[in-house]
């Protein structure tokens, strides 16, 4: 890549075939069981602010064939997707709607789930995957949820998310099999929410 | 004591160890080499690459020796192998107008700009076994033509000039899909089905192209023009800023013309079917502008009424390697699911037994 | 257990990784839409589609150099096929397997679930030919889609009610389809229906690949898995009159092994792990020989 800064370059997996699939068992467990908190080793160095957890599932994830879109607070940071850019050959997409993931790094202030692609009937899966980067993972408001993947329930207290998440989270289980899903990073953990996970109790 | 069988994978090995003894064949006769088959045996080599899906003469020959010359299964050698290729980038549209034509034929005119040119053809021959192949007789070179080529306009530039063929469809906008990239859904472009189609099994779309022939999904076709040549591949450089040649293919297009009565919108007009392959392969380029007119049935507005107009049943059924594997998975053991079926028909024809005795005391009663 | 050199000419379980990206992109999403089937870019395999390429795709893409795989077919871990895939794990990711159910951390199957319950941590990935439920019955895919998008089963239920009607009972043994959180309804790939009640509520992660038919689906644990029936017919799995011939295991599924060209037969376990352990631990049945 030409006149991309020495920043945008470095930082990527170290091995780029066993650090993405240790990264990716650990997603695919979050994500087969909604709510547990999995902890995750710094593989990847960002550009500020990305965190290492959120860098890491988006080296994971993302590639060429896959958009992606940056809140207003990532994309400030033109190395952050030059990055990107770089580390998995994705181009970002033009519009929330239209992308296969979403970087947030300010969930607090992030769009409405449903601005982002929730698939269709048909296609349930052509839907946004939201990579949230959060505060805490264990030290905000507790969030108890049921479904799939849940033996009995699970209870995790993200910290810094939507003041109206909870309503938010509600309305994206009634669309379901539509809807998005979500990776929450820490700075050294994750934990996911498919949009089966039904969110029965949350203290504010 | 009864002991289960065991000794799968001795049993492997041992039946690899004679296939690889079987493909050999008798050691007194001198092993095939990768050149012989290319050169000698090129229309072979050409279907491996196009239904493999992959442009390499040389490993096409290489997964036809180790075949043993079963050609779906080196069609399928090479499409494993080009699963484990990275992926660089697409090229340019190749520009067919521009090939350095070898044969160029039209069925609908006598003569043409840049003529009609026989090539190397099986055409005309008269199939009479010959026996002097059996040696290595001396073979004359063939003549090459001395004068520049008059460039070979496309039969639908000539007919379109007087607007009685459907004009081409603008050049869409987005990339066209990739059917190796991206699972089907239902109905698919044109450009989708072509791809299937161009990698589809020969002998499959060449009776379902017959069958139009037939009077199944009839389209009064004329082989407006065949052409096999070589075109560049040119590959789109964004430092550059222009795209560069990276190589050269032989192709074989076919351009198929179909009377179309036209419609409350259309005029009567000429309409086409296309094909495109690797190699020289007429039969299967044909075969293929064939279906791809069948299958625009719908676009065109005709009755869907007959096999190959169906693209679910023509596009999920033309590929040889999914289809030669799901036919031959049939010999993997089964027996657990046998065994259900066994323990189903036993209880059944208990039940039977049971029901018809009843009847039969009830009879007598 | 056995560690392998690995073939250093392919990427680290053969496929490369942007293909398996996309197999984990799509493993992801069936993970959180339990039983849709999600289209995937299939590849060319060097095994042949049919022969469980869809299976071999999704154990590449989350294969990593620590686990200990286990392969099945028919139950067994000798059958030709199973020793086939086995070997090409062995040979493009050097990683360790293992015949006991207990050890693995990833089994690969066809046809069964092994008969001890599996336990978290473990993924047991299914080898599928035709991932639609509803294929026979409508086999347009254009048409099966509308009817998953729909939630319109109402063809599934006629089929089973016709085969009550004409036989007295639901005549499917095996491939018996299976409705997921009461949503979708599902294809549990051919086994036979004894083994639907293992997939219920499992502990472990089960994945789903369809090769030639290009789906993935799946069932997170603890998962909702409920076979079709009708109130006046409830779903009832195989039962076998006599126990395993070799360890006497009852509750378990048996293949039929013929004896002699007389009619004799004997009834051994399908599962072939389960049947060694069992008799390593002591237990007989009436032709396992002497303790």
């Amino acid at each position: 890549m030409m006149g991309a800064p020495a920043a945008a370059l470095e930082g990527g997996f170290a091995d780029p075939v066993l650090d993405a699939q240790s990264v990716f068992r650990t997603i695919m467990d979050a994500m087969a069981r909604p709510g547990s908190v999995l902890a995750m080793k710094p593989l990847v160095v960002p550009p500020a602010p990305l965190g290492s957890a959120a860098g890491a599932v988006a080296c994971t994830l993302i590639d060429a064939d896959t958009p992606f879109w940056l809140d207003p607070m990532l994309s400030a940071h033109g190395t952050l997707g030059a990055w990107l850019g770089f580390h998995t050959g994705a181009s970002a997409a033009s519009v929330p709607g239209s992308s296969h993931f979403a970087l947030i790094g300010d969930p607090m202030a992030m769009l409405p789930l449903d601005q982002f692609a929730q698939g269709s009937q048909d296609y349930p899966d052509q839907s946004t995957t939201l990579i949230l980067q959060l505060q805490s993972l264990s030290e905000g408001a507790p969030l108890t949820f049921e479904g799939p993947g849940i033996k009995g329930r699970s209870t995790i207290a993200p910290k810094g998310l939507a003041a109206d998440f909870a309503r938010q989270w509600r309305d994206n289980a009634k669309r379901f099999p539509r809807g998005v899903d979500l990776i929450l990073t820490g700075t050294d953990a994750i934990a996911c929410l498919p949009r089966t996970a039904r969110l029965i109790q949350a203290e504010n | 004591m009864y002991v289960a069988v065991k000794g799968g994978e001795a049993a492997i090995d041992n039946a690899h160890r004679l296939l690889a003894d079987r493909r050999r064949g008798d050691r007194d006769v001198p092993a095939l080499t990768l050149d012989q088959i290319a050169e000698q045996l090129a229309l072979g080599v050409d279907r491996v690459m196009s239904e493999g899906s992959l442009y390499d003469r040389r490993l096409a020959a290489l997964a036809i020796k180790q075949a043993r010359g079963d050609l779906i299964e080196a069609i399928f050698l090479l499409r494993a192998y080009r699963t484990t290729l990275p992926r660089f980038g697409y090229s340019e549209p190749v520009d067919t107008g521009a090939m350095l034509v070898e044969r160029r034929i039209s069925a609908c005119y006598k003569d043409l700009p840049g003529g009609q040119l026989l090539g190397p053809t099986f055409d005309y021959t008269h199939r009479l076994l010959d026996e002097v192949l059996d040696g290595d007789p001396a073979v004359d070179v063939g003549l090459q033509r001395t004068d520049a080529q008059e460039p070979a306009t496309h039969i639908a530039d000539i007919l379109g000039a007087e607007g009685l063929i459907e004009e081409d469809a603008p050049a869409a906008a987005s990339e066209p899909g990739d059917i190796n990239q991206t699972p089907m859904e239902f109905p698919l472009s044109r450009a989708t089905r072509l791809q299937a189609l161009s990698r589809g099994d020969e002998g499959f779309l060449l009776a379902l192209g017959y069958s139009t022939q037939r009077g199944y999904a009839r389209s009064h076709p004329f082989a407006g023009e065949i052409r096999i040549g070589e075109v560049d591949v040119e590959l789109f450089v964004p430092e550059l800023g222009f795209a560069v040649p990276v190589g050269r293919v032989q192709l074989t297009e076919c351009q198929m013309v179909n009377q179309f009565k036209g419609s409350a919108k259309v005029p009567p007009q000429f309409t086409r079917g296309y094909g495109l392959v690797f190699g020289q392969s007429e039969r299967k380029a044909m075969a293929v502008a064939l279906c791809d007119r069948a299958l625009r049935a719908e676009e065109l507005g005709e009755e869907v009424v007959a096999p190959p107009q169906d693209q679910e049943f023509v596009i999920s059924h033309c590929d040889n390697v999914q289809a030669t594997g799901f036919v031959e998975h049939l010999k993997l053991p089964h027996y657990v699911d046998f065994q259900a079926e066994l323990g189903l028909v036993r209880n059944m024809r208990a039940e039977h037994e049971a029901m018809s005795g009843s009847e039969a005391r009830e009879a007598a009663e | 257990m056995n560690a392998q050199q690995r073939t250093s000419t392919y990427n680290f379980a053969y496929l490369d990784e942007q293909t398996k990206r996309m197999i984990r992109r799509a493993i992801l999403k069936a993970i959180a839409i339990p039983g849709y089937q999600v289209p995937f870019a299939s590849r060319e395999m060097p095994m042949p589609y049919g022969w469980g390429t869809g299976g071999v795709q999704v154990t590449a893409a989350i294969l990593g150099p620590n686990d200990v795989l286990k392969v099945i077919d028919q139950g067994a871990d000798d059958t030709t096929n199973a020793v086939s895939i086995r070997k090409f794990f062995e040979r493009v990711a050097g990683i360790a397997t293992t015949t006991k159910t207990s050890h693995a951390t990833i089994i690969q199957t066809r046809h069964r679930i092994p008969e001890v319950p599996l336990t978290a941590g473990q993924v047991l990935v299914y080898q599928v030919p035709n991932p639609e439920p509803l294929r026979f019955l409508e086999p347009r895919e254009t048409e099966t889609r509308k009817m998953h998008a729909l939630e319109e089963y109402g063809l599934m239920h006629v089929k089973l009610y016709e085969d009550i009607a004409r036989n007295g009972h639901i005549a499917t043994t095996y491939a018996y389809p299976v409705k997921i959180e009461g949503r979708y309804v599902m294809d549990p790939s051919p086994t036979p229906k004894f083994d639907n009640p293992k997939m219920h509520m499992s502990d472990a992660l089960q994945l789903f690949g369809a090769g030639r038919e290009k789906r993935i689906y799946a069932l997170p644990p603890h998962t909702q898995v409920v076979s079709l029936d009708f109130e006046d017919h409830p779903f009832e799995v195989q039962r076998f009159d006599k126990p395993c011939a070799l360890c006497g295991a009852e509750q378990v599924y048996l293949d039929e092994v013929i004896l002699d060209d007389r009619g004799n037969r004997m009834f051994v376990c399908s599962d072939t792990d389960h049947c060694e352990s069992r008799r390593a631990k002591g237990y007989r049945g009436e032709l396992g020989g002497a303790q």
